[in-house]
């Protein structure tokens, strides 16, 4: 390639990163190429699409010098769709409505122990093999869907985009790990298994769930929904004396 | 589409109101949420144009995250000064989770005596 050419091609790409336009159409063909790579993995949890997708998309954006706020300014209009999407999700759930009235209070009990069992362990832990004090901050809520988590996050001192993507990496995780601790556990009610990974892995995992049966991805969605309201209402009580006994 | 895609934004801006009005932690699409699913019951279940938006807008909900997964470029030093602890925390973290929520979840459903291959399992 002629330098004249490939010079004429960053300006392009320059003139063109600085519109919305780009940002959105390279997040949208990311995702597709994923889920057509997971789709040829046969659904393999570790293809998983955000996973795939997000790797293409820092490989590109990190190759060309595109700042990460360039890329968003595209990318935001995805974003905004997270919130009618959860809105949306009262639908699903609805269709359980029977079986999540019959359940309510193990439902209950449960995500109790598991969104005290996100927080505390994921700050012991972290504090355990030396994260410091902002890290465990943005560690806390790592479990719930992320605008609550970004929320939460600044309200007890973390740095929210850094929660941001813990967050991420969170749901990833449980939506890759979930089938091989259900086999290890003999965990077969897709009902349990939903519920436990949309309190641990919020939608992502709530995602996942979706694809292995849509009363898993009820009860998923349900699981996500409770632990957003219940670690928005805990963590602000909780995080600040248990960062006083970490020291 | 467009008529059920309104009414999931005129439930969202419901939420964010409540949520601003009377200062609460919780952000205003899960108060929608909890919204939508009061409306749902009072008027028994969604219109089939309902569902059927809801349903294109889930099958892709992996994409909505997508954007803020990008994000991770914005903290590369941090990860690399501080990979084991993020690593440690995140993976046990977020199995322990799953494990408790599940294993009490079960426990605390299972009111059939169809436990007995159980107590084989355990060593």
């Amino acid at each position: 390639m002629s330098p004249r050419l490939s010079g004429n091609l960053s300006e392009v790409w320059v003139y063109l990163a600085a519109s919305p336009l780009l940002g959105l159409t390279l997040t949208l063909l990311a995702y597709q190429g994923a889920v057509l790579v997971s789709k040829r993995c046969g659904g393999h949890p570790l293809a998983n699409p955000v996973l795939l997708a997000v790797t293409a998309l820092v490989t590109v954006l990190w190759a060309t010098g595109t700042p990460y706020r360039t890329y968003f300014d595209g990318a935001q209009f995805v974003h905004f769709l997270l919130g009618p999407a959860t809105v949306a999700l009262a639908i699903p759930l609805y269709a359980q409505f029977g079986r999540l009235r019959r359940m309510a209070v193990p439902l209950l009990l449960a995500l109790l122990a598991g969104s005290l069992t996100a927080a505390f362990s994921a700050v012991l832990i972290g504090h355990l093999f030396g994260a410091s004090d902002a890290t465990l901050l943005s560690l806390a809520p790592k479990s719930v869907t992320t605008p609550i988590a970004m929320g939460i996050a600044e309200r007890i001192g973390g740095l929210p985009s850094l929660t941001a993507v813990l967050v991420i990496l969170t749901g990833i995780l449980g939506a890759v790990g979930a089938r091989s601790l259900y086999a290890l556990l003999r965990i077969d009610d897709h009902a349990v298994r939903g519920f436990a990974i949309g309190i641990a892995s919020h939608g992502i995992g709530t995602a996942r769930a979706f694809q292995v049966s849509e009363q898993a991805g009820a009860f998923a969605a349900l699981g996500m929904g409770l632990n957003g309201l219940l670690t928005a209402v805990l963590l602000p009580w909780l995080i600040p004396p248990l960062m006083r006994w970490l020291g | 589409m467009l008529n059920a895609i309104t009414l999931l934004l005129l439930f969202q801006l419901a939420g964010e109101a409540i949520a601003l009005l009377f200062a609460l932690p919780i952000p205003g699409p899960v108060i929608g949420m909890a919204l939508l699913f009061v409306a749902l019951a009072l008027r028994d279940g969604p219109s089939g144009e309902l569902r059927e938006t809801a349903q294109n807008l889930l099958q892709h909900l992996s994409l909505l995250f997508v954007p803020d997964g990008v994000g991770v470029m914005l903290h590369f030093q941090r990860m690399a000064d501080e990979w084991l602890p993020i690593v440690i925390a995140l993976f046990a973290s977020t199995f322990i989770t799953i494990a408790v929520s599940a294993l009490l979840l079960r426990a605390l459903t299972r009111h059939h005596p169809a436990a007995p291959a159980d107590t084989e399992r355990q060593p």
